[in-house]
């Protein structure tokens, strides 16, 4: 176990971490236009340069609704628009039109529910949140709302990623290409995550607050604007907002979660059919993450608990937390390791699953008990500007795709000025044991989402999206100590793991046959 | 291939048993279901306590365990029906034709018939279940001058009633959404979560459609109950009690307490029906693990490789391949056994086995989808039927070609016929071996324009016929149609072309009916895309396990076994690819298909031209990225490789 009093001190301000080399940070002047030029896919997005939602929908239906309608037409859109509810709602307040007895049985009726979801309310506080603030609350982005990059994601095999911006439009850049194209859909509001379909070159899924929407975006075509004729809308009743999804290594499968739905979605996207899996404990779904070898799925949920599904048979077993919510995590690149954080905790958890997905599985052993592996409790360190509070809780994890670093996304305090959120990397190494080696504690503007490249050639590559709307990428140059992967240099992090021998490279390919 | 005994051996070692647990569990659940359904039943706000004895004796009572017996009885025969009807494979209509046809053919009338006759005794039993004024058919009333004598319960008779018509439309809405279509999931889960899983859709359903069927029933009762009324009061010399109410009245069917009965009646009768269809879909569904290798005690004829070329049962294959995608991709011990080379030899049979047959699957589809291509892009530009030389040189639609044809004896029809009437009555002819049993009714002039199969002669030797080359133009000139349209319904699909030039293809009065027919023959849009994809479930499965297992040799197979067949699995796949990309430029073929959510229906079979679309991207793509710069030195035609660059750019 490691904490942060083994870090160096924080950068002084101005300073921002450029790279590593040669096993060490280095850092340089906060000078953004020079590296503007110098890399073509730090971007910018000022806040300004974005048209924003004036007023949300709701507030402008309020405005052209006509009230001369007569009660049945009104009672049919509240029926349509807000259901069972909304229909009581719109009976209750026209009293004057309806008979006394019905307005006042529908304003029992309404009473009653109410009352009924207060005490669901007090059994799950998150169901009373809007549904923007839930997606705030649940998602991996550090505040969310405030964010002008709200979702990124790297193509698990190009050099292509997407961002999603607070207009809620979705943009992606190619280094290879000048066109970006813009997609914009009428349903595609508070996006919350992104993320690209494996093994395929299009497919993008997006996570709005009523459904979930599939783009395909023709990587040949010249359109910088492709129609919504070209997104699959997946929706299903009660399955909204939808907070987090995750695609299945193979690419044959999307999961989903909403906070309000006790069941996770499997959707066959190119189908559109989907399997709920159901359990009622948690109250909800809040996050997913699929191990790079496909075998299992971590689920977490609003209450104190969270399971890890294993996809061959679909069942799942149950981690009940002492404290608070799992609030992220992430897998080892063999799907091994599970790394988790708690909310309310400041330490980093690790789980080790040693079934593979060859053992039948029933029997596979999980995991006893969880063991602390990092713990990133406050730490002040000394700065020429003043001290400089490190720690606390933790907002998202990050690990990379060749298991050597891993990137913790600290909170910090918004409110106090020496409590920065900061981004602490850890070197970490896998085999024969499993340790955390601090090395890096940034300091920055804010930075609010983090992900690694997927398929980085030199070491990984960090991409950080910064409160000012700036996305930036940190190159970690280093060799690889484990699997040296001759001729795979751009394949995904190749699913079944566990079972392949370590040697790539004593296999010769396309021997010449003698028959 | 293989004699017959060793198909029976799957139908009769596994499947059978599977219908059989699967209708033991039906009839265990019918205690439980009943139990709920007299609850329901009896239910009173004012005596909550009451209603619980009562429901309680009435459970503990003779006539309920009698009609527990015949319930029982009903599910059984249901689950065989399920058992006898089943098909992994869904017969599409691609028109409305072909739908009446589905719903008249003898096998369905006997369903039909079946399925009325227990929705007849489930509403029986439900009538004594329920009590009260349902429960007996006669009763005694006294007639007009005062003599006591049996009068007819038309309460009990409305819930035989009821039974038959919620049986019988059942039975029909199952033809029209292909209830028997037994699909196989993406996801693998216990049949205990499974099941527990869809309960509440099935519930919701069985509820909904029982609502819709009552209603249908209260009108066609409004209208026409007076017939069984009559009649059973002839046969059973009973009298109608003019003191009660008509129930064939609008103040008789307004019975808020009778139309409950019947749905809740309604709903119990559907729900045990569909939770029996359910658990057998469940269990007929569930993966089977063949041995890849015999060892001593099997026979070799049950083995993986071997099962997988049998062609039938349908089931056996698809379960087989579910099996090998299975293993593909999970299971490294047995893919091991798959690259095992034989014994004394050393040949990879297995592998050899397992790739032949995966490959003959696509090159199957390919070819399909490339005849139905050319019959419809050349948009009805024909080709002629008789010989495969003549269908080349014909739809070059040269003038010798036309010369040609008519040197050959049915041209001389034409000069008399009206071209068009010649053209669409001889499409009727012979099918086009590939495409007729997937597209059942390429026979009807309009279903599509693979038919119409001589407008090169209409073109030249005809010039006034030239613009009848579009389906909308023929459809706009009602003269020019309906002429033919009695030779069309009196012609069966099976036409040798030798019968066609006959007389009574003279052009006659278009008459009412033939306009009827002809309107409604007319393709269902996008049904015969859906028909040509009707079993690409076998096609997906066969995909991802080459995809899988090619993936898995890069580390996994010790001998090179693979590397002599990854040239032609690659080509195949990207022929298939490239086939599949002309397919879904075709109008309706990327059209999505309408779906609700309140029906058992299973409209897997719908959209799987799009599974099998992203499937075969997603296998090259698999193949691609795991080999890499590799795939260079696989010898493939210069187009292909020129694709195979897109897949490795990830510009596809």
């Amino acid at each position: 176990m490691c904490s942060l009093a083994l870090f160096p001190p924080p950068l002084p301000s101005g300073q921002t971490t450029l790279c590593e080399s040669n096993n060490e940070l280095l850092s340089g002047a906060n000078n953004s236009e020079a590296r503007q030029d110098s890399s073509p896919l730090s971007l910018h997005f000022p806040r300004e340069s974005l048209k924003l939602h004036s007023r949300t929908e709701s507030s402008s239906k309020a405005a052209f609704l006509d009230h001369s309608e007569t009660l049945w037409m009104r009672s049919a859109a509240a029926w349509r628009d807000g259901g069972f509810t909304g229909l009581l709602n719109e009976i209750t307040t026209s009293h004057a039109e309806v008979p006394k007895w019905l307005s006042v049985t529908s304003g029992c009726i309404l009473a009653l529910l109410r009352w009924v979801s207060s005490f669901h309310g007090s059994l799950y506080p998150h169901v009373t949140l809007s549904s923007e603030d839930m997606i705030a609350e649940f998602s991996q982005v550090l505040n969310w709302s405030d964010c002008v990059v709200r979702a990124f994601a790297w193509h698990p095999h190009t050099d292509k990623f997407a961002v999603t911006l607070l207009d809620d439009s979705i943009k992606i850049y190619n280094p290879k290409s000048a066109i970006s194209p813009t997609l914009k859909h009428r349903l595609q509001k508070n996006v919350a995550a992104v993320q690209w379909k494996p093994l395929c070159a299009s497919a993008l899924a997006v996570a709005c607050q009523n459904c979930l929407l599939v783009w395909n975006v023709d990587p040949c075509s010249l359109s910088t604007r492709p129609s919504s004729g070209c997104a699959q809308v997946l929706s299903h009743p009660g399955h909204s907002p939808v907070t987090s999804i995750a695609w299945s290594p193979s690419g044959s499968l999307l999961v989903s979660a909403s906070p309000l739905d006790t069941s996770m979605m499997v959707w066959d996207v190119a189908a559109e059919s989907c399997v709920p899996l159901q359990r009622v404990g948690g109250g909800g779904v809040t996050f997913l993450s699929w191990s790079p070898d496909g075998s299992h799925i971590l689920a977490s949920t609003p209450s104190a608990l969270f399971r890890v599904w294993e996809t061959r048979m679909w069942t799942c077993e149950r981690w009940p937390c002492i404290k608070g919510r799992c609030q992220s995590g992430c897998w080892s690149p063999d799907g091994s390791r599970l790394l988790f954080t708690v909310q309310g905790e400041m330490v980093i958890y690790a789980l080790t699953f040693s079934g593979s997905p060859g053992v039948p599985p029933g029997l596979v052993k999980g995991p006893q008990i969880a063991v602390v592996v990092a713990d990133l409790s406050e730490t002040t360190f000394n700065s020429p500007d003043g001290d400089i509070i490190v720690g606390g809780e933790i907002q998202s994890l990050s690990w990379d795709p060749r298991g050597e670093r891993l990137a913790v996304l600290l909170k910090g305090d918004p409110g106090a000025a020496n409590r920065p959120a900061i981004i602490a990397v850890f070197k970490t190494r896998a085999n024969p044991v499993f340790e955390l080696l601090p090395w890096y504690g940034e300091p920055g503007a804010e930075p609010r989402l983090l992900q690694f490249h997927p398929n980085f050639q030199h070491g990984a590559l960090l991409t950080v999206c910064w409160s000012s709307g700036k996305i930036t990428h940190i190159p970690f140059y280093f060799l690889s100590s484990g699997v040296s992967q001759v001729g795979l240099s751009r394949s995904p992090p190749l699913p079944h793991q566990q079972e392949r021998p370590a040697d790539f490279s004593n296999q010769s390919l396309f021997t010449e046959l003698i028959s | 291939m293989f004699p017959s005994e060793t198909s029976c051996w799957f139908i009769r070692k596994v499947i059978w048993w599977r219908a059989a647990a699967s209708i033991a569990w039906s009839v265990l659940l019918l205690p439980p279901t009943t139990a709920v359904f007299v609850f329901l039943s009896k239910f009173s706000f004012l005596h909550p306590i009451q209603t619980i004895s009562e429901c309680l004796s009435l459970l503990m009572s003779s006539c309920l365990i009698f009609s527990f017996i015949l319930l029982g009885g009903v599910v059984i025969m249901v689950g065989f029906l399920n058992l006898e009807y089943y098909t992994v494979i869904p017969t599409i209509a691609c028109s409305k034709i072909a739908l009446l046809g589905q719903l008249l053919h003898p096998r369905q009338v006997v369903s039909s018939v079946a399925h009325c006759l227990m929705g007849v005794i489930v509403g029986w039993c439900c009538a004594v279940t329920v009590g009260n004024r349902y429960k007996t058919l006669g009763c005694p009333c006294k007639s007009s001058d005062g003599v006591p004598q049996m009068g007819l319960n038309e309460y009990h008779l409305v819930f035989l009633l009821a039974g038959a018509f919620v049986g019988f439309s059942h039975s029909l809405l199952g033809v029209t959404h292909n209830i028997n279509y037994v699909s196989f999931h993406a996801v693998q889960q216990y049949k205990y979560l499974h099941f527990k899983g869809s309960l509440p859709l099935v519930l919701k359903c069985s509820a909904i459609q029982a609502f819709y069927s009552i209603r249908n029933f209260a009108v066609a009762y409004f209208f026409l109950g007076y017939i069984p009324k009559t009649w059973i009061c002839k046969t059973l010399n009973l009298h109608l009690d003019s003191s009660v109410h008509r129930l064939d009245s609008i103040t008789g069917l307004v019975d808020l307490s009778l139309l409950y009965h019947l749905w809740i009646s309604a709903t119990f009768l559907l729900f045990t029906w569909y939770i029996t269809l359910l658990l057998f879909r469940i269990f007929v569904t569930e993966v089977y693990s063949f041995p890849v290798q015999p060892t001593f005690t099997q026979d070799p004829h049950q083995c993986l490789p071997r099962v997988l070329t049998d062609q039938q049962p349908m089931i056996l294959k698809f379960l087989a391949l579910q099996d090998l995608a299975l293993l593909s991709k999970h299971s490294p011990s047995r893919r091991g056994e798959v690259f095992s080379l034989s014994q004394p030899g050393g040949h990879p049979h297995n592998w050899n086995a397992v790739s032949r047959e995966c490959l003959a699957l696509l090159a199957d589809l390919t070819q399909r989808l490339v005849a139905y291509h050319e019959t419809v892009a050349t948009n009805g530009r024909a080709k002629s039927l008789s010989s495969g030389s003549e269908r080349k040189t014909s739809s070059d639609t040269s003038l010798t070609s036309c010369a040609e044809d008519l040197v050959s004896p049915r041209p001389t029809f034409l000069t008399k016929t009206p071209a068009s009437v010649f053209a669409r009555s001889f499409a009727g002819g012979p099918h086009s071996p590939l495409t007729a049993p997937f597209t059942p009714d390429l026979d009807s002039p309009f279903s599509s324009p693979t038919l119409r199969r001589f407008p090169g002669l209409v073109d030249q030797c005809s010039p006034w016929h030239g613009s009848v080359q579009s389906p909308h133009i023929m459809r706009r000139a009602p003269k020019l149609w309906s002429t033919s349209a009695e030779s069309q319904v009196s012609s069966s699909p099976p036409r040798s072309p030798a019968s066609v030039p006959s007389p009574k293809q003279e052009p006659t009065k278009p008459s009412f009916v033939a306009q009827f027919l002809q309107n409604r023959k007319e393709q269902l849009p996008e049904a015969s895309s859906q028909a040509l994809f009707a079993d690409s479930q076998a096609h997906i499965w066969a995909l991802e396990a080459l995809s899988y297992l090619v993936q898995a040799s890069f580390t996994e197979d010790q001998f090179g076994v693979v590397q002599t067949t990854l040239p032609s699995i690659l080509s195949s796949m990207l022929h298939l690819q490239e086939a599949v990309d002309r397919h879904f430029k075709l109008p309706h073929a990327s059209s999505k298909p309408v779906r609700s959510a309140n029906s058992m229906e299973d409209f897997t079979y719908k959209t799987l031209r799009f599974a099998l679309r992203a499937t075969l991207k997603t296998a090259i793509y698999r193949i691609t990225t795991t080999f890499g710069s590799h795939l260079n030195a696989v010898q493939m035609s210069a187009e292909h490789r020129k694709r195979l660059q897109q897949f490795l750019e990830f510009k596809e």
